[in-house]
């Protein structure tokens, strides 16, 4: 175990070297004339915020159940289907029907189906139907929902981005996680709340006719200053329809504004209705509320218009973010959320880099203190461990958080075990083995299995957390992961190296350890 | 490090009883007192604040808070004169504007800046699915470690490291119990690394004992435990040492957020060490291993 072919020994400091080289690349400035990596900090140390978004898609199943009835109707009628007893509920639409077999046919058909269509993808149709007795029940297959969930999971996924584009964070995460969420990581974000309040509104805007008298289709809201108005159900023109939306501010009214620029179907729709109905109210509606309800004063036939209302020019500006970002289809919640302050990660880097330190030379001293020169072969391999382990993290670009720097610390106080169980075995050997050399040998041979089998079992242990952990704690499992490996490397060739330079150059034949 | 040789084998009982009574008690306290679960796994709100005038009293915070009428609350002070932790329970319905709540609530009762260094909000279904895959991480790795020694080792091997394990993880769980600390995804983290380290420290005697096994066929397994365990000794106390090192310096140096980290994996390191000495040794007695247990798997192998 001793001897070392001079190909060994180039090929142990040739892989030490371009592996150290790597954490380097950490020191070096702004300009990156090297390579452009690093590691980076994870949010609990450079500050930000982690948010886990859920999309809530049954409003939408709902929307789209209410949508079928007509086109359901329609073929029913269609063909001469008599049916009665139609409830619409929740999430499903029923009726009684004599001819089903009839029905059947026409609602599973893959050619110009109205109604139920075909999604190719999932080798199956939307909706599906419910028989019992003479009652019909439809509703969403498997397939069906899952197809709307994807598609507003999605949708959702693009608005957010919009919107988190538009605020100018730096490199943010935007990623999906599972079949309903959507996970955002924004490094060195301040105002967390104002990005949560950005995605927690659905921003769904209208435009519809104030009425004077409570006929069927209208519906009562409160406007911004709190007055009651009768509301027309009807939609003269939605969001969908804006290209553009600029903050700006009304001199003469000395308030901040929205100005807003129509797309050419847009532009028709809400001409043709403020020149029908000059002089009545239109009531600008987000999210349910009314933003404001000018009176039209003139027809407006360009395509652009002004919103204004009792906002603040910050409230104006996210307000025309949200209408040039679009509507999400389905609202967001915020079901997990990490934010850290920069003055907290700042404080969780000093003292993270403290702890190591100190650590560091805790452990260096008692190995020396312990095993005299060996020791400093053990502390050698240690140095070279952490770097090669920085350098690692270098390679992967993996992001360092502060239980990943716990999990190097830890590294640093379980990597001499792989020295101290090789030296312990060559102390037992060195007892009946009048060889120094042989000893050593035998030593490191013998200690093998266990070192491996040793750190095996630690391996586990991070590769199981890695895969179940979240964050900080992933960070943990690869500091520690890759700490077994760089600790093997450096105990069982750099150190064994060192140790036997030292034993095959020694002269007396005794040797203290 | 210790030349003389401690009788390990006498004091087997009197460690087993302890170990025994450790265990039920743990697993006792744990059912009857539960366990202090924080909010990674209760769901809830929780912010770590600084206050800049250093007149600002808890009382003060407590009766703003309470005025706010947020259900259970909590608030203590937290590393730093000034700094406080304050922990919100979770509410049935979703309230996005809390956070806001109660930063105006706090700025317009204390007259001072308030910095909210940290937030975390997790809400009921993300708690429990976090719960669940804790359980799951822990049981998983003890799977694996089970199946890893099986291969390794014999199947008494396997059993005898499952048990001193599942004494580790219990009791350290169990000490949390009884000194009400917090159970977070951190302290979960450290739970499977006293796993792999147990581990660790168990593989390293077992080894030697079956090193021993077939080299002294004629001693029986108790004097064999002994021996392994002395000879491994001076490792297991040196491995501890450092790690303990290493680890105390986390736990002065590395700040309030690695503190519970830090004491459940010194505490895991005692019950460890202790247990690969003292539960995972004698119970290889109890199989009735000896070196024909060894020739058995041998023949196995090879047809």
């Amino acid at each position: 175990m001793l001897n070392f072919s001079k190909i060994n020994v180039f090929l142990i400091y040739f892989i030490f070297l371009v592996i150290g080289l790597f954490s380097l690349l950490n020191f070096q400035n702004e300009s990156k004339i090297y390579l452009d990596k690093k590691v980076n900090l994870g949010l609990d140390l450079q500050g930000g915020s982690y948010l886990l978004l859920e999309i809530d898609s049954d409003p939408l199943v709902k929307e789209k159940m209410q949508s079928k009835v007509i086109p359901l109707k329609k073929i029913l009628k269609d063909n001469n289907l008599d049916y009665s007893n139609f409830k619409i509920e929740d999430k499903k639409l029923s009726f009684v029907l004599s001819d089903i077999e009839k029905f059947k046919v026409l609602f599973f058909s893959k050619k110009d189906n109205m109604v139920n269509p075909y999604i190719d993808k999932y080798n199956s149709y939307e909706l599906d139907l419910k028989i019992n007795q003479k009652r019909i029940e439809v509703l969403f297959s498997k397939f069906g929902l899952l197809s709307i969930n994807n598609s507003a999971l999605n949708q959702s996924i693009e608005i957010v981005r919009r919107r988190i584009d538009d605020v100018g964070t730096k490199e943010p995460t935007i990623l999906q996680r599972g079949e309903k969420r959507i996970l955002v990581e924004l490094p060195g974000l301040k105002d967390p709340e104002r990005i949560k309040n950005l995605l927690g509104k659905t921003a769904q805007l209208n435009f519809r006719l104030v009425e004077d008298n409570e006929e069927f289709g209208v519906e009562k809201l409160i406007s911004e200053i709190g007055e009651e108005l009768k509301v027309s159900k009807r939609i003269v023109m939605s969001g969908e329809n804006l290209i553009d939306a600029q903050p700006n501010f009304n001199n003469q009214a000395n308030q901040p504004t929205v100005s807003f620029t129509l797309d050419r179907l847009g532009a028709q729709k809400f001409g043709r209705t403020t020149t029908d109905n000059v002089g009545r109210r239109l009531a600008i509606v987000l999210d349910g509320k009314i933003i404001s309800a000018p009176s039209i004063n003139e027809p407006i036939t360009s395509g652009n218009g002004m919103i204004s209302g009792n906002f603040s020019f910050q409230e104006a500006t996210d307000l025309a973010l949200l209408l040039r970002s679009g509507a999400l289809p389905t609202p967001l919640n915020v079901v997990e959320e990490r934010t850290v302050g920069p003055d907290l990660g700042q404080d969780s880097i000093n003292s993270g880099i403290k702890s190591l330190a100190i650590g560091f030379i805790l452990v260096i001293i008692f190995m020396f203190y312990k095993y005299k020169i060996f020791g400093i072969i053990a502390n050698l391999a240690l140095i070279a461990n952490l770097i090669m382990l920085v350098g690692i993290l270098t390679i992967f670009e993996a992001t360092l958080t502060l239980p990943g720097i716990a999990g190097i610390i830890l590294t640093v106080g379980m990597a001499v075990d792989a020295n101290v169980l090789i030296f312990e075995r060559i102390k037992e050997e060195l007892k009946t083995e009048k060889s120094i050399i042989h000893a050593f040998d035998i030593g490191y041979s013998r200690a093998k299995i266990t070192v491996l089998d040793a750190n095996i079992t630690t391996l586990i242990a991070a590769i199981i957390l890695f895969a179940f952990g979240s964050g900080p704690i992933k960070g943990f499992a690869i500091t520690l992961g890759i700490g077994i490996l760089t600790t093997l490397f450096s105990a069982y060739f750099l150190a064994r190296h060192l140790t036997s330079l030292i034993i095959l150059n020694k002269k007396e034949s005794r040797i203290s350890l | 490090m210790i030349d003389k040789k401690i009788n390990f084998s006498s004091k087997f009982k009197t460690a087993n009883i302890i170990s025994v009574i450790f265990f039920i008690l743990s697993i006792i306290f744990i059912f009857l007192k539960g366990l202090n679960f924080g909010i990674d796994f209760k769901g809830g709100t929780l912010i770590e604040l600084r206050t800049e005038s250093t007149k600002v009293g808890i009382s003060q915070i407590r009766s703003t808070l309470s005025s706010m009428n947020l259900g259970d609350v909590n608030v203590k002070e937290f590393g730093e004169k000034g700094d406080y932790l304050i922990k919100v329970e979770q509410k049935k319905e979703n309230n996005n504007n809390l956070i806001p709540d109660i930063k105006r609530a706090l700025i317009n009762n204390l007259n001072t800046e308030v910095n909210f260094r940290r937030v975390e909000n997790v809400g009921p279904k993300v708690s429990s699915e976090l719960l669940k895959s804790g359980i799951i991480a822990i049981s998983l790795s003890l799977a694996a470690m089970l199946f890893y020694i099986w291969i390794r080792f014999e199947w008494q091997f396997s059993l005898g490291s499952i048990v001193a394990l599942f004494h580790d993880v219990i009791i350290t769980i169990g000490i949390f119990s009884i000194l009400s600390l917090e159970i977070n995804l951190s302290i979960i983290a450290a739970v499977l690394t006293i796993v792999g380290y147990s581990m660790n420290d168990t593989v390293v005697i077992y080894d030697r004992i079956r090193e021993n096994l077939s080299k002294y066929t004629k001693l029986d397994i108790s004097d064999i435990a002994n021996l392994s365990v002395n000879e491994t000794l001076s490792r297991t106390i040196i491995t501890s040492l450092t790690t303990l090192l290493a680890l105390l310096s986390i736990y002065i140096l590395g700040g309030e957020i690695l503190r519970g980290f830090s004491f459940a994996m010194i505490l895991g390191i005692f019950i460890g060490t202790y247990s690969s000495i003292f539960v995972a040794s004698p119970i290889l007695k109890y199989f009735k291993v000896s070196y024909k247990t060894l020739e058995k798997k041998e023949e196995k192998i090879v047809p």
